[in-house]
């Protein structure tokens, strides 16, 4: 492939995959609020569109048409660059996550994969990881004490919470000897007994629960915790700025869902008679689903036990598991 | 119920107890706490409720505009002024108890004598931005003229709307129809009236 025809079809790529998620972002608060309610025996949203599946619309109009307010003493230019930092840190980790599985269109074969390098579960972590940069330069930047408080929850909570992302993901690693997503996801093609939650169950376990607080979801909402700080860092947003953060958090928990799925669950191998594109999208979207689950069911935690859970019980067993696994491999 | 158990005012008295126990205090206590509860299962328990509450779909919504709940007949809402259902007059006498009752001194009315010297009441208002809804107008009334209503939803732009006469009489087309319900709310007749009124002295 000539290297203009290579921009031309990563630039086809890159829009499509901005499109589409920011779309199923939208559609998954839509989802979000009608599961939730269907498990607390509400209705929901009903009235935009059959069934109010065109709430996401009427959303979206009113954020857009919404005052866009600055407080007076807050630090402007990084008021305004903060959620940015938070939408755009969600989906340029996409670029390196492995959508589908090949696929042939007009004759050309395409790689659903924006930029296929090697060290992708790395390039992918990193950049979710400086998204912690949008709630904490947002918290810090728009004088507001809640905003600190979810600012400072930020700092806490995500930094701790890289270190079980990274130590429970490096046995999965150690096993298949790549960082490369589409390694992982090869090393899984024998089938559903192949995939890698069968033999490190427990790194599995501790990666959903760090995922849970990478992306700020129920048990561990603490960044805006309504019950307590009001909407923590994102207190003094509204309009359009406000969405971009919602949009950047939805997109952070679809990106999640793939990581888990390819890392763990099998990726967009077939799954007996399911082809491997359908695979990926029913593993995805059950993890998506079992975000919202969560939140219906599960209570919020404190901040301390939070760190508690966090320093004095995920990381040891991340540790354990990864000098387990060294251990089982050199025997 | 005895009177004393009646006039008993502590709301302590159904109370139930639950046993908590004291927090574990040594280290390996504590953590015998955690694997306990770590291996319970409970979180499983707070997943499956959610979930089986999802899957019976049993939903308790109502969209209020569109359906409303059922109200009690006695239910005291906006008043209605009713009217006789042969000859179509007003079936208040002006005798002015309603007035005179009013704790929330809402009501308002203005009568004169006929031609055929009989009280008409020229004017009848009652301010319902004053008045508590207690019912004591309607249970006061000898002629059932005056009774409680259905209708709640009585927001309103004005305050002069809250007094309107015309908007609580029966409208007449609307008798002619023989839309005008009995009332069996506050301070109506009780359903077996018949069997409990007795005989004047005279006729026995």
């Amino acid at each position: 492939m000539t290297l203009t025809g290579f921009i031309i079809a990563t630039v086809i790529k890159i829009l499509v995959v901005l499109g589409v998620i920011s779309a199923l972002a939208g559609f998954g608060t839509y989802l979000e609020r009608k599961v939730l309610a269907f498990m607390q025996r509400r209705l929901g949203p009903m009235h935009v569109g059959p069934y109010g599946v065109l709430q996401v619309a009427a959303d979206g109009i009113k954020l857009f048409t919404k005052e866009d307010i600055v407080p007076q003493n807050s630090v402007k230019p990084i008021f305004k660059i903060a959620p940015i930092i938070g939408a755009a840190t969600a989906f340029i980790a996409l670029a390196a996550v492995p959508l589908l599985p090949e696929f042939e269109i007009f004759g050309i074969t395409i790689h659903p994969i924006i930029a296929d390098i090697n060290v992708g579960v790395l390039f992918v972590l990193g950049v979710m990881a400086s998204g912690l940069f949008a709630p904490l330069l947002a918290g810090m930047a728009s004088s507001n004490k809640w905003g600190m408080l979810g600012a400072a929850r930020t700092a806490i909570q995500l930094l701790s919470y890289e270190v079980v992302t990274g130590l429970s993901i490096l046995a999965p690693l150690m096993l298949v000897g790549s960082l490369s997503l589409i390694d992982i996801n090869n090393y899984q093609s024998g089938g559903f007994t192949d995939w890698i939650v069968w033999s490190q169950p427990v790194a599995f376990i501790l990666f959903l629960i760090a995922g849970f607080a990478e992306t700020n979801r129920t048990p561990f909402d603490l960044l805006e915790h309504e019950a307590e700080i009001v909407s923590g860092y994102a207190t003094e947003y509204s309009g359009m700025r406000w969405g971009m953060f919602f949009i950047g958090e939805y997109a952070n928990m679809i990106t999640l869902g793939f990581l888990a799925s390819l890392i763990f669950l099998g990726g967009f191998n077939d799954w007996g008679f399911i082809p491997g594109g359908l695979a990926i999208v029913l593993k995805v979207s059950f993890l998506f689903f079992f975000f919202l689950w969560t939140r219906a069911a599960w209570p919020h935690i404190r901040p301390d036990q939070l760190m508690w859970l966090c320093w004095k019980v995920l990381m040891p067993i991340a540790v354990i598991n990864v000098v387990v696994t060294g251990i089982v491999m050199m025997m | 119920m005895s009177l004393e158990q009646f006039k008993d005012r502590n709301v302590m008295q159904n109370y139930t107890y639950i046993p908590v126990d004291n927090p574990p205090v040594e280290p390996i206590e504590k953590f015998k706490q955690v694997v306990k509860r770590t291996f319970k299962g409970e979180l499983f328990v707070g997943l499956w409720v959610v979930f089986r509450e999802m899957v019976r779909f049993n939903i308790h919504t109502v969209k209020y505009p569109m359906e409303k709940l059922p109200i009690s007949p006695r239910y005291r809402a906006v008043h209605k002024l009713y009217r006789l259902l042969e000859s179509g007059n007003e079936r208040c006498i002006g005798c002015g108890l309603c007035e005179k009752i009013c704790i929330a001194n809402c009501i308002r009315m203005d009568t004169r004598y006929d031609e055929n010297q009989r009280k008409e009441v020229t004017e009848y208002t009652i301010n319902l931005g004053r008045c508590i809804f207690c019912g004591y107008c309607a249970e006061v009334c000898p002629e059932l003229a005056i009774v409680h209503g259905q209708r709640y939803e009585n927001a309103s732009e004005q305050r002069a709307h809250f007094v309107l006469r015309d908007d609580i009489l029966t409208p007449l087309d609307f008798l002619k129809e023989g839309k005008q319900e009995e009332f069996d709310g506050f301070g109506a007749v009780s359903p077996n009236a018949d069997e409990r009124i007795k005989k004047t002295p005279l006729a026995y």
